[in-house]
């Protein structure tokens, strides 16, 4: 069974708006007052964490990462042009990538449901064929969009921009202070190429992270967006690009209740079969994932989409997870 | 005979086994394809009144022998929804009353009709209150129309955590008010939202005074949309301000006032949202709906001889029990030839609200998609 690595410095929650576990999980990991917080993911309204700070009863600073860019961004024409550039070309790389994902799914999902009563073991060897065909898909648009930031984030050197330049110092002196760094949800792809823009990780080090929704999602290796019932199309999951990976072994899945068809073995099976060896864990409210030296030590409300289409709620302690 | 009520006939048929009978059972009863409606009463005669276009609009109910026990069995497909009423009839007269065993109503500006919902019609969960979802803000305002001299009501909804910081897409939506009241657009809109299904976005409800002639192909009318409202809109509001970022819709007559209000007033509105259009036309001679249609029949035969693109994209839905589909199909592929993007939705249902109501979710979402594969709060 593939091991879940959770360093001991992070800690993964669920959605916070309902069901807040932010202060608890901090109170245990005796953290003490002054805290950064990553609310970039709420774009416009970021800052806007009275309830949160509330919530924590600590010394908050956000780290502005939104509004910080739109400063650089507005600042510097050559630098909008290119992000703009940037996204046109992931937006037609995304389309085609779906196009490609809805033939390959609708295969490995006809497979899942096919059992005649015999020959049991050539109908697993084509369905895992078809899921193998999944994963290249996933794995050559991974490359693909790695390619477009890698030669985008070549154009956005930090020596080349002084105001960059001097946000990312700004941002590094900032977290010094810090004894902790939360990072909230919101909109995924916006905290991560952000964060990454601004070098939030760079420094930090092993000191303690705490990470809900789209906040956890950027700690993982690859980010997976996922919902089983759209309003328009088949809900596909898709990879949106790799992570930070500082979780390894980890698809975490916020609101997963809502989200997902968890009754549907076929869709559940499929999800952790495509994803492996990755594990791919439900955090709907309430959830909290924490481990010591890869043990887990404290596990609330959060499930784990398993091979055989199951849905196994995760128990504290064991690196069961 | 359903079977129920036949067991109901061979027990005994006195008041009191039929009283306790009715106590007892969810009425009517659907059951797969057949939908038995009983009425119990000192009448003479009980008809049903639907609206289903293709079958007779008046049928009898049966009485059971020796009772006071009417009944009348029909067919209606899996899916469907029928709004109907009673009529009964004793001593000469005639009066039309909502399903006393019933308790399914639907609402509109006229009363409320009986509901009966076809075997696997599911009732839509986004369209009822969610406790979890933000509630966004309606205002009332009254704009001053020099098109039409005088003021004019208008109901802004502004979504939660709507900030003038961010710039929104802006939809304007004819008997707003009316959508408001007896499709439960605002708590859709609070719901669609919150699950990420359209984005924030500004929508103003319009109501006109006199519908039926200023929707219906009224230069003064898309004046008064195109020139007027979203000035006035662009004016209070933070809206993005392109065509793209525009949506105008409506049902019935709201839905030629859209498609007329687009063709006269071109790259304002690049999203329709038209739900059983009053789309009448003529192949040859003259069209049997009155004369409040001779504008409408001549805006459409026009348009239909001349068609040009009204926007980017467009949302079309129509019942299939509507009298309406025969033009609303035929509309579709002259839009579509037009170049426009087009998305084309029927449903077992009548001319109402809660037909409209329930393709809401479908054509809001196609129109004006929400950021629901990329946020995760």
């Amino acid at each position: 069974m593939t091991t879940l690595h959770i360093p001991d410095h992070v800690h993964i929650l669920g959605p916070q708006r309902l069901r807040p576990t932010l202060r608890p999980a901090l109170d245990r990991a005796q953290i003490g007052d002054r805290i950064a917080t990553i609310t970039g993911g709420w774009e416009e309204r970021e800052g806007e964490d009275e309830e949160l700070r509330s919530h924590v009863a600590r010394d908050v600073v956000d780290l502005r990462i939104w509004g910080r860019l739109e400063g650089v961004f507005a600042a510097n024409q050559e630098l909008r042009t290119a992000m703009q550039e940037r996204y046109d070309r992931i937006r037609v790389l995304r389309r085609l990538y779906q196009r490609q994902l809805s033939h390959a799914l609708a295969s490995a999902r006809e497979l899942l449901t096919t059992h005649d009563g015999w020959c049991e073991d050539l109908y697993e060897l084509a369905t895992e064929a078809s899921i193998d065909a999944v994963r290249i898909i996933d794995r050559k648009h991974r490359e693909h969009v790695a390619d477009i930031h890698a030669s985008f984030r070549e154009r956005l050197d930090p020596s080349r921009y002084p105001e960059l330049a001097r946000q990312r110092e700004e941002i590094r002196a900032t977290l010094e202070s810090c004894s902790a760094l939360c990072i909230a949800g919101g909109h995924v792809a916006i905290l991560l190429n952000r964060m990454r823009a601004l070098g939030v990780l760079d420094h930090w080090g092993t000191r303690p992270i705490f990470a809900w929704s789209a906040g956890a999602m950027v700690l993982c290796p690859d980010i997976v967006l996922f919902h089983d019932r759209p309003p328009q199309g088949a809900g596909d999951a898709e990879l949106l690009e790799p992570g930070f990976g500082i979780v390894q072994n980890l698809v975490v899945l916020p609101h997963a209740k809502r989200r997902l068809r968890l009754d549907d073995p076929m869709r559940v099976a499929l999800f952790a079969r495509r994803f492996a060896p990755a594990r791919a864990i439900a955090l709907d409210d309430g959830a909290c994932l924490e481990a010591r030296q890869n043990v887990l030590t404290h596990v609330d409300g959060s499930s784990r989409l398993d091979e055989d289409g199951s849905v196994v709620l995760l128990q504290t302690s064991g690196s069961a997870a | 005979m359903n079977q129920l009520l036949r067991e109901l006939a061979e027990q005994g048929r006195n008041e009191g086994a039929i009283d306790a009978f009715l106590e007892k059972h969810e009425l009517p009863f659907v059951d797969g394809s057949k939908v038995t409606f009983v009425f119990h009463g000192f009448v003479d005669e009980v008809y049903l009144q639907h609206w289903i276009f293709g079958l007779p609009s008046s049928q009898q109910f049966e009485r059971m022998p020796g009772t006071n026990l009417f009944h009348l069995t029909i067919d209606i497909p899996a899916r469907s929804r029928v709004e109907y009423k009673l009529e009964i009839r004793k001593n000469g007269q005639r009066r039309l009353i909502a399903d006393p065993h019933n308790p399914h109503f639907a609402r509109d500006p006229y009363g409320a009709n009986s509901v009966v919902q076809g075997a696997g019609y599911e009732f839509p969960d986004w369209a009822l209150e969610d406790s979890e979802a933000r509630r966004g803000e309606t205002q009332d305002h009254k704009i001053e129309s020099r098109v039409f001299g005088g003021a004019r009501d208008l109901r802004v909804y502004l979504p939660a955590r709507y900030r003038p910081t961010r710039r929104y897409p802006l939809l304007v939506m004819h008997d707003g008010q009316d959508y408001e009241r007896f499709a439960s657009l605002v708590t859709i809109l609070d719901n669609l939202t919150h699950r990420l299904e359209i984005p924030q976005m500004v929508v103003v409800m319009t109501q006109s005074p006199n519908r039926l002639h200023e929707y219906a192909d009224d230069p003064r009318h898309a004046d008064f949309i195109a020139d007027e409202v979203v000035s006035w809109a662009d004016e209070r509001f933070s809206l993005v301000d392109s065509p793209s970022a525009r949506g105008l819709g409506g049902a019935s007559f709201g839905a030629v006032a859209s498609l007329s209000t687009a063709l006269r007033k071109p790259g304002v509105f690049e999203n329709l949202f038209l739900q059983s259009g009053s789309f009448a036309f003529t192949d040859i001679g003259d069209h049997d709906r009155g004369p409040l249609f001779d504008p409408v029949v001549q805006f459409v035969n026009r348009y239909r001889d001349a068609p040009t693109r009204p926007a980017q994209r467009i949302f079309v839905s129509c019942g299939t029990y509507e009298s309406l589909i025969y033009y609303n199909r035929s509309m579709v592929p002259i839009l579509r030839d037009t170049g426009a993007e087009l998305r084309y939705v029927e449903a077992r249902d009548g001319h109402n609200w809660e037909n409209w109501r329930d393709r809401m979710r479908e054509g809001l979402s196609w129109l004006f998609p929400g950021p629901l594969w990329l946020v995760y709060e």
